[in-house]
């Protein structure tokens, strides 16, 4: 189990974290995460690898600590992100830190889109393996990282900084 | 250029473009990976498009990266909480699992080759066996075609015993045996050449990286034994041969 731990708990830690945007919630995310593993070893059928099955659960737990909250507190954090982003656009401009600019408006994007940017680009994930994650079909996992991408890109449109994509 | 990026923003993307984030971080199969490596030679607008999304791809590790990790706290409050748990059994496969894991961490890189490759060896001859014993002992059916077919079984039992051959005593002498070391810098494909070249079959592996080697499938004389063996230790692979029972 220490071995285990030491080998993903920080990538699933910070997994939890871009979910659910607070550190506390997600140090309880990963000992909730890592105990269940303890309790359910067995379940663990050895089809997938076990970073994506540390993943898929810690998903379904982050969602739940997002469902626990209130609905209202939610929409004020999502758009107080994307307000943030946007009202620094001069800023960002100034800066001419396109990275910057992008780590900014990454935060910005919700929690659907971040997740499956984090997936893909940071954890690096085939098709296959965010499919079985988040459960959708593979069709939908590359659709939706489309629209997380073009989602990003108005973001940095609206904080001044020209991609020259889409 | 707004209008055209609206337009752009409101196009269906192709299968390629979908597939590009994938072929960034290398995770894609190797026939869609070539699929998107050829669209890109061909498209200078999906290589703008690639080049924006390892810049996304970069961004987001940097960002990731850049989250730190639990305290080490964390993890105390964790195994205080696994303590606290009844005392589990570990799944079988978990179990199996973590043992054959172990084995093979606890040998080197070298070893673990070497192994592997031996355990090829053993299959490929073990799998010869069988052939050569299957081939001796297949009755000729043919011959059984034009065989009346009221009494097959009789026939069959009166042909068995004239179609077996008459050479068990010389089938199950010893052939002879050599301990064998191999030069460090021996490549598997040579050994597997000398091995087949001697005719023989590695019976074990020793300690100390020797290998207990069988030649051959019959007895020889100890003259005969004696020039296979001088011809073994000459050969550049080889750097101890000795006989061995």
């Amino acid at each position: 189990m220490q071995v285990l731990y030491g080998r993903h708990h920080v990538r699933v830690f910070r997994f939890g974290l871009r979910l659910v945007r607070d550190e506390q919630a997600a140090e309880d995310l990963i000992n909730e995460v890592f105990l269940d593993v303890w309790r359910q070893a067995g379940k663990f059928e050895g089809r997938s690898a076990v970073s994506t099955w540390l993943l898929a659960i810690t998903r379904f737990k982050a969602l739940s600590v997002l469902r626990r909250r209130k609905d209202a507190e939610l929409e004020d954090e999502a758009a107080n992100a994307i307000e943030d982003t946007a009202d620094d656009p001069e800023v960002a401009t100034q800066k001419k830190d396109t990275s910057e600019a992008l780590r900014k408006c990454l935060t910005g994007l919700s929690p659907e889109h971040r997740e499956i940017v984090d997936l893909v680009y940071y954890h690096e994930k085939s098709v296959e393996e965010v499919a079985e994650i988040v459960g959708i079909p593979e069709n939908t996992v590359k659709t939706r990282l489309f629209y997380a991408r073009k989602k990003l890109a108005e973001l940095l449109r609206a904080a001044g900084v020209e991609r020259g994509w889409p | 250029m707004m209008a055209l990026s609206k337009k752009m923003l409101e196009q269906e993307p192709s299968e390629i473009e979908l597939l590009l984030p994938w072929h960034a971080t290398g995770t894609l199969h190797a026939r869609d990976a070539r699929r998107v490596e050829e669209a890109l030679a061909r498209d200078p607008q999906l290589a703008k498009q690639y080049a924006v999304i390892c810049e996304e791809y970069a961004a987001t590790v940097h960002l990731n990266e850049g989250l730190g990790g639990p305290p080490p706290r964390a993890m105390l409050k964790l195994f205080a909480a696994i303590d606290a748990e009844p005392v589990r059994k570990p799944s079988a496969w978990f179990a199996a699992r973590a043992r054959i894991s172990n084995f093979f961490t606890s040998l080197s890189p070298r070893t673990l080759a070497w192994s592997a490759s031996l355990a090829v060896l053993a299959l490929l001859l073990q799998a010869g066996v069988i052939a050569v014993m299957v081939a001796k002992n297949q009755p000729a059916t043919y011959e059984t075609a034009s065989l009346s077919t009221n009494e097959p079984e009789s026939m069959t039992r009166a042909l068995a015993p004239e179609a077996a051959p008459p050479q068990r005593a010389a089938e199950t002498a010893t052939p002879p045996r050599a301990l064998v070391r191999f030069a460090p810098d021996a490549r598997m494909a040579d050994v597997t050449a000398l091995l087949d070249s001697y005719h023989a079959q590695i019976l074990d592996g020793a300690e100390g990286g020797l290998f207990r080697l069988q030649f051959g499938g019959r007895s020889m004389t100890n003259d005969e034994a004696a020039a296979l063996l001088a011809r073994l230790q000459k050969e550049k692979i080889v750097s101890l041969a000795v006989a061995a029972p």
